[in-house]
């Protein structure tokens, strides 16, 4: 069977696991499904750029799609002008200190190469930072904290937020891949995980930015709301045309709409990802991952190639994030678990095929599917084979309970048997 | 100015939670330093094997209490230890026979090897949390304090109290002895001069007739134990929760990696650096200066540098700085 028959059937099966699950389950969940798995997918696009194509092992992808996240904040929220006139801006310009602070003892160290100096400067700098920040932090904080408590977004139109999200996502990449690329590989996975944990907490605690746990709900969205829809005649006319009574009509009709923007941009990324994988640049960082003492040899900047392709596949991951936040109208930073943000979207690169593009696309599909149906199949599993044991028995009990954790358990199958048995994926780059 | 109180002061708040912290720091960062000098992979289960540790622990402490024996005052899990260490033993030699195994015959890259033991990590948390849950818990009984703070302050007449919890105590006791005890073994043992020969020079050992498979199973026997005793020690000074047990990844690594990859000494160093960092830049010092200064200059703000959520930055940063300047750690590990 040749790859491309092998590809498309794989993608006919997912089609018919969507599709399935409409059918059984309802068309809502299979709605769910496809949405998230567009997202995923383009998450997995990302790390596979990563991985797939340069041999960058990036296990802070949590951390990007966090940044997203917070890019739609802070690009389509209202604006609180009560908290920018309490200390909008004396907040950012601390920011700003802070970056020169760190920027100008970077550039202090590159030339002079005096520790001590470059620990003073920081010093100093802190200081004057938190003499800058404080009181404007707690002034903005104390505005309405029930309500608002944070400056607010820009305002603009929430579609706007995904390239924001890509550009947050891309400046965090630069800073990480400045300091950890061309330190050997598994640097770059401790860094990038811990940068991702920073990032979560950054964003867990600094409430003046983020309003922190508690949380951005109502966020804007870029498809209608179902109550608006369900109060249009002209809507429920055209619903009851089909079959439909209003309530299931509006809440399809906002799925589909997300669905048809995340297919687009899933597109976008995919077309520009495949012209990459198969031009010149593409080769090229082919053979730098392949070979990097060869590359060098052939005149290649190894590491400058490496920065490049890390802040592109961050960007993509920052992408999806915003567009995932955007999906749930809600920002909320305790959701952020690195099993779920970090290690899963690898498993979809690793069984979907590393340095295939449409194996990444595929593994986002299939991993995310199970990842529902496991947690929607296991607990019948369970009791199916707990129905041997007493009722009300504690040995019962706790096994229904634990059932939760078992698509861990799965997950952790899954990539093992695949590393194991088939480590090219499902679809091998050609 | 009253440089007694400070001193007090300073030992309560700092000196002796951070070297509490960075015992336990010491302890897992070797295991991490082991696995990557002689199996050469860096171990992301680690924290979740930890944390599996710590769970069998507490499975025994609870069979022991339900069958009345105690160490009182010492906690339970002091006896159930060992058995927890047998547990994850078990569970780490099984994982190495159907695992790691298979990609060591295959010399497999390094990083391949990193994402398996992401698989493993999966794996071990989903065990972890489908046995016990993925809530806290708490499994400290016996005795809580050495010293109470009232009491000290009482025996003392000074205003600050010193108050020196057991596990604190515990926690160093062990660690010491931990220590001393893994250092004989690879300095004197034949087994762990086998184990040292190995990491430095993996062809010359095998020439040397040296059994790889033999060293392998010391080693992940060691570091059972090692995660056994730390991940129960932590439990026991704070708490269990299999999350946080995950978390400490980051300052563990970052104490293998500053002391430097795949040497012991740089690892139990490593882990006292980031501990005193991380509890010292997320310490408010104002009660500590207050005192230390003479009347009248007493500091309005709080002086911490950092929000306590903070501290997984802090032992980022410190990876960074050592990462920048001196890739190779303190002690010369041998990874570039």
């Amino acid at each position: 069977m040749t790859q491309s028959m092998k590809t498309i059937l794989l993608f006919a099966l997912v089609a018919v696991l969507i599709i399935g699950t409409g059918i059984l389950q309802g068309p809502n969940l299979a709605l769910v499904i496809l949405n998230m798995g567009l997202v995923s997918a383009i998450m997995a696009l990302g790390v596979n750029l990563q991985w797939g194509i340069a041999g960058l092992f990036n296990v802070g992808v949590m951390g990007f799609v966090a940044l997203g996240g917070l890019a739609v904040v802070l690009t389509s929220t209202a604006p609180v002008p009560e908290a920018w006139s309490a200390g909008g801006l004396r907040a950012w310009f601390a920011i700003l200190l802070a970056i020169c602070t760190v920027a100008g003892s970077a550039m202090m160290y590159k030339r002079t190469r005096k520790g001590w100096l470059v620990a003073l400067v920081l010093l100093v700098g802190f200081i004057v930072y938190r003499w800058v920040r404080d009181p404007a932090v707690g002034a903005i904080e104390a505005v309405n904290p029930a309500s608002t408590g944070f400056l607010g977004g820009l305002g603009l139109p929430v579609v706007m937020a995904w390239p924001m999200g890509g550009l947050l996502a891309a400046g965090a990449a630069w800073v990480i891949g400045k300091t950890a690329l061309g330190l050997r590989s598994d640097y770059l996975a401790i860094a990038t995980l811990g940068i991702s944990e920073i990032i979560i907490a950054i964003i867990k605690n600094e409430d003046w930015l983020s309003r922190g746990v508690k949380n951005v709900t109502g966020l804007p969205r870029p498809v209608p709301y179902e109550v608006d829809l369900q109060n249009d005649p002209g809507f429920v006319e055209s619903a009851a045309g089909f079959g439909l009574d209003a309530t299931l009509a509006s809440s399809l009709y906002v799925k589909i709409g997300y669905s048809l923007m995340f297919t687009a941009v899933l597109l976008i990324i995919l077309v520009l990802a495949q012209l990459a994988l198969n031009s010149p640049w593409g080769r090229m960082m082919r053979a730098i991952r392949d070979n990097e003492v060869s590359s060098r040899a052939m005149g290649k900047d190894v590491t400058f190639r490496h920065l490049q392709v890390f802040i592109l596949g961050s960007a993509i991951c920052g992408i999806a994030g915003a567009m995932m936040t955007t999906l749930d109208g809600l920002f909320v930073p305790t959701s952020y678990q690195p099993l779920r943000y970090t290690f899963l979207i690898w498993v979809m690169v690793i069984v979907g095929g590393s340095g295939n593009n449409f194996g990444s696309i595929l593994g986002g599909f299939i991993i995310w599917f199970l990842w529902v149906q496991v947690e929607q199949i296991g607990p019948a599993i369970m009791i199916f084979l707990t129905s041997g044991l007493a009722e009300g028995s504690a040995l019962k009990a706790h096994l229904l309970d634990s059932v939760a954790h078992m698509r861990l358990l799965t997950m952790g199958v899954i990539l093992l048997l695949v590393l194991r048995f088939s480590p090219r994926g499902l679809l091998p780059e050609k | 100015m009253d440089f007694l109180n400070a001193l007090v002061a300073l030992t309560n708040f700092v000196l002796i939670p951070a070297m509490t912290y960075g015992s336990q720091l010491a302890l897992g960062a070797l295991g991490v330093t082991l696995v990557y000098g002689i199996l050469r992979f860096s171990n992301f289960a680690h924290g979740d094997t930890m944390a599996f540790g710590t769970m069998s622990v507490i499975i025994f402490t609870w069979l022991f209490q339900s069958m009345g024996i105690s160490l009182h005052p010492l906690p339970t899990a002091l006896i159930a230890i060992p058995f927890g260490i047998a547990v994850t033993a078990l569970l780490m030699l099984g994982t190495d026979r159907v695992v790691y195994r298979f990609y060591r015959a295959q010399k497999a890259k390094p990083v391949i090897v990193v994402m398996v033991s992401l698989g493993v990590m999966f794996i071990y948390n989903g065990l972890t949390r489908f046995i016990l849950g993925a809530d806290e818990q708490r499994f400290m009984d016996g005795e809580r304090f050495i010293m109470r703070a009232r009491d000290f302050k009482e025996m003392t007449g000074l205003r600050e109290g010193l108050a020196f919890k057991t596990t604190q105590g515990l926690t160093i006791i062990t660690a010491v002895i931990v220590v001393i005890a893994l250092f004989w073994f690879l300095n004197k043992t034949r087994t762990g001069k086998s184990m040292r020969a190995f990491s430095d020079n993996e062809d010359l050992a095998l020439l040397s007739g040296i059994n790889p498979e033999r060293v392998v199973m010391v080693t992940w026997l060691i570091v059972a134990a090692l995660v056994t005793i730390a991940g129960t020690l932590y439990g026991l000074d704070k708490s269990y929760k299999p999350f946080t047990y995950f978390q400490l990844l980051l300052p563990i690594f970052a104490a293998a990696i500053v002391g430097g990859l795949g040497s012991p000494v740089g690892a139990i160093a490593g882990g006292f650096v980031i501990a005193f960092s991380e509890v010292a830049v997320t310490y408010a010092w104002k009660k500590v200066v207050t005192y230390a200064l003479p009347e009248g200059l007493a500091p309005s703000s709080l002086l911490q540098f950092m929000a306590t959520e903070y501290k997984f930055a802090v032992s980022f940063m410190i990876l960074v700085i050592v990462l920048l300047i001196k890739p190779t750690g303190i002690f010369k590990g041998k990874a570039v």
